[in-house]
């Protein structure tokens, strides 16, 4: 049981796929523009990815190992053709505003890449719990970029002013913002480790 | 003592000239367009230079502390990004926004690469342009010369692309600086002062600036009219921040190419994107672009123009 | 179908909304691959043909196969279908044909199936130039020229990049900044320095 709890948490901190493994992050920068996008983003790849992850476990010893790759893209990609179909049915003001990157989580390598390194490897739970903590993980750091993003740059968050007065500094809703957060916070995450080490 | 000791391969240099020595003649060049900010904006222009020298200074001291390097700010580079900066901006912003500026010019422009000579970009030009991005608003209100109570004017290349016939303005009215615009880059007269002191000291070289202004006019006058080769090309030449770019800010050491072919080639760069945005670009003016996107080719250019080694084929 | 718009789409796909430093797309790729210039200019070259050739070749599905069909909700499964398959063919052809080609860039030839690059070029086109199902005027041109565009807009953003990264190696760069931290801090810069070309009008 012990271990199962392990393999949930470690998507979330020690093996994080955007700060520790530097995966996906194009979604993660293009749609971490206000939270609530971020979310939408988050709660839709976790989604593909719980859904890869117990579809591939489950045949993962019927798929020749050739063409693994291929069939994990079929696989992933019909879960977020599903996605893709929810969203616009039922909120299709997030589907909007996300654009082009719901289609783009097939090409997101978390998915992918969880696919090829655990899926295929282990058995439903595990890959299940997997999928979980990595899609958990993946949401906590949207957030987390996402909430820096809509403070700095339009002084509220969810829509709520935090601070009155505060001058918004709109590069940070901008492409350039952006980059330069996610630079700053790995950098700040490297200097935790050097220090800790 | 020991430094003196350095032994190390020719060429050996012998001229008294050292980093901090040129650093500060920049400063000394920069002093009368300043004078002339002061004089046709009024001590508004004075407080926003001194607050944005003073806090590119501070930043990089707490940068030297926090990194336990050795202390630079004596070399005057700080200072020069600091005067930079506030000569990029508008007279009469918030006092906040050169601060932000010059820390942002410091921490992101200069000391994530590693500070004094290994910044890619020119860090006064990354404060603006960030500025420019963060608060349009800001950095766009300009005010009327002489004027000192806030009437504002937009600048001349403003009124140029708002599509409107530039009635009042002088060929002298904009050399001596008459007019809307940024601190230090209104008054052509100073800059171009300053700007002979460096080219006498042999601090920075002709090929550059010369390229740059020369570029940017032809195209002007190519593109820049109703017709085909009908550009106002003195115009363009004499407005914006043209001048203070070419001189001073495209002529930085460590962000410019090393040979002088290279500079050839980023001159005639800066040139033509900096006509390019301001004849069909959705800003007014194009230098701080137009140099940060030649300052990021330069490491390139640099690859393609070393001069040959000798005896090496 | 004319000049003005080729133009846009050249200015908005090379500089404004450059694949990488706007839209973020083939990100992993940039930053993995962007340290020396060698290996980043056979990788742009590579993504290039593969994102001109998928844009033709998505054009068609979408048009002839997807649309008639009503089976446009089908267009991410077949557009990443055809890419792979695509890319897969070409990797063999490649290393049969010209081992040298291969070697020069048929390794970066898997990693592009999942460069986010190629698959949006192929959703964008599909999304600005069919309007209502209907394919616009001369649409196929604009998606290969799109495709074009962004590939170089690719190309340039790697190629700068990489001379940036190049020289930093001799800089005395903070310790926790180095590698990726730098690279994404500089792509800011250069992002916003691309920003000088926002609102062109022609």
């Amino acid at each position: 049981m012990k271990e199962l709890i392990k393999e949930f948490a470690k998507g979330i901190i020690k093996e994080n796929p955007t700060f520790v493994l530097a995966l996906g992050l194009c979604p993660t920068l293009a749609v971490s523009v206000s939270v609530s996008n971020a979310i939408g983003m988050g709660i839709a790849a976790t989604f593909v990815l719980l859904g890869s992850s117990l579809i591939i476990s489950l045949v993962r010893d019927l798929i020749p190992d050739k063409i693994r790759i291929p069939c994990y893209i079929v696989i992933i990609a019909t879960f977020v053709t599903i996605t893709e179909l929810c969203m616009k049915a039922y909120s299709p003001a997030l589907n909007r505003s996300l654009g082009i990157y719901v289609p783009l989580i097939v090409v997101n390598c978390i998915v992918l890449g969880r696919a090829e390194a655990f899926a295929c490897k282990n058995n439903l739970t595990r890959s299940f719990l997997d999928g979980l903590g990595m899609g958990v993980g993946f949401t906590l750091a949207l957030i987390l970029i996402s909430s820096i993003r809509e403070f700095l740059g339009s002084g509220q968050i969810l829509g709520h002013t935090l601070v009155k007065g505060f001058e918004p500094v709109f590069v940070f809703g901008m492409p350039s913002g952006a980059l330069l957060v996610i630079g700053l916070l790995l950098g700040l995450f490297n200097f935790i480790k050097d220090k800790k080490a | 003592m020991i430094n003196n000791l350095t032994v190390s391969g020719s060429p050996h240099i012998h001229k008294p000239v050292s980093v901090s020595r040129i650093m500060w003649t920049v400063v000394f060049s920069l002093i009368p367009a300043g004078i002339a900010g002061v004089v046709i904006f009024g001590l508004d222009a004075l407080w926003v230079t001194l607050v944005a020298v003073a806090a590119a200074v501070l930043t990089e001291l707490t940068f030297g502390i926090l990194t336990k390097k050795k202390i630079t700010i004596l070399d005057g580079s700080a200072v020069i990004t600091g005067i930079l900066l506030a000569f990029n901006l508008p007279p009469q912003v918030p006092l906040w926004l050169p601060i932000v500026g010059a820390v942002f010019s410091i921490a992101i422009g200069k000391q994530v690469f590693g500070g004094l000579g290994q910044n890619i970009f020119n860090p006064a030009l990354v404060g603006r342009v960030f500025l420019m991005a963060s608060w349009p608003k800001y950095m766009t209100t300009f005010n009327r010369p002489f004027s000192f109570d806030a009437v504002t004017s937009a600048t001349p290349l403003a009124i140029l692309k708002e599509g409107k016939v530039l009635e009042h303005i002088s060929y002298l009215d904009l050399f001596l600086g008459k007019h809307g615009g940024c601190i230090g880059e209104v008054c052509i007269l100073a800059l171009l002062i300053g700007a002979a002191l460096l080219l006498i000291k042999g601090y920075i070289s002709w090929h550059i600036p010369a390229t740059y202004i020369f570029t940017t006019a032809i195209f002007t006058y190519i593109f820049g009219g109703a017709q085909i080769f009908s550009g106002d090309w003195l115009f363009h030449i004499l407005s914006g921040g043209l001048v203070l770019g070419a001189f001073f800010m495209a002529t930085d050491y460590v962000a410019t190419p090393l040979t002088a072919k290279g500079q050839l080639i980023f001159g005639v760069g800066c040139g033509l994107l900096t006509a390019v945005i301001r004849i069909w670009g959705g800003y007014p003016e194009g230098v701080s672009y137009a140099i940060l996107m030649m300052n990021a080719a330069t490491p390139f250019i640099d690859r393609y123009t070393k001069n040959r080694i000798y005896g090496v084929r | 179908m004319n000049l003005q718009e080729f133009l846009t789409i050249f200015i908005s796909a090379v500089f404004v909304y450059n694949v990488i430093l706007s839209r973020f797309l083939g990100l992993c790729s940039f930053i993995a691959i962007s340290k020396e210039t060698k290996p980043a200019l056979a990788m742009s070259s590579a993504v290039m043909f593969v994102i001109v050739s998928s844009s033709a070749l998505t054009w068609f599905v979408y048009r002839f196969l997807l649309l008639p069909l009503n089976l446009s909700y089908l267009r991410t499964i077949s557009f990443i279908l055809v890419i792979a398959t695509f890319v897969q063919l070409v990797e063999m052809i490649i290393k049969k044909v010209s081992p040298q080609l291969y070697r020069a860039f048929g390794i970066y030839l898997p990693l592009i199936t999942v460069n986010c690059a190629v698959l949006g070029v192929a959703v964008l086109n599909a999304d600005m130039f069919f309007i209502n199902g209907k394919a616009v005027a001369g649409s196929f041109y604009y998606s290969v020229f799109q495709g074009v565009c962004v590939g170089l807009g690719y190309t340039l953003a790697m190629l700068l990049m990489s001379g940036i990264r190049e020289r930093l190696e001799l800089c005395n760069v903070p310790k926790p900044l180095k590698d990726f931290p730098l690279a994404f801090i500089i792509a800011s810069v250069l992002s916003l320095s691309f920003m000088g070309f926002s609102g062109f009008k022609f």
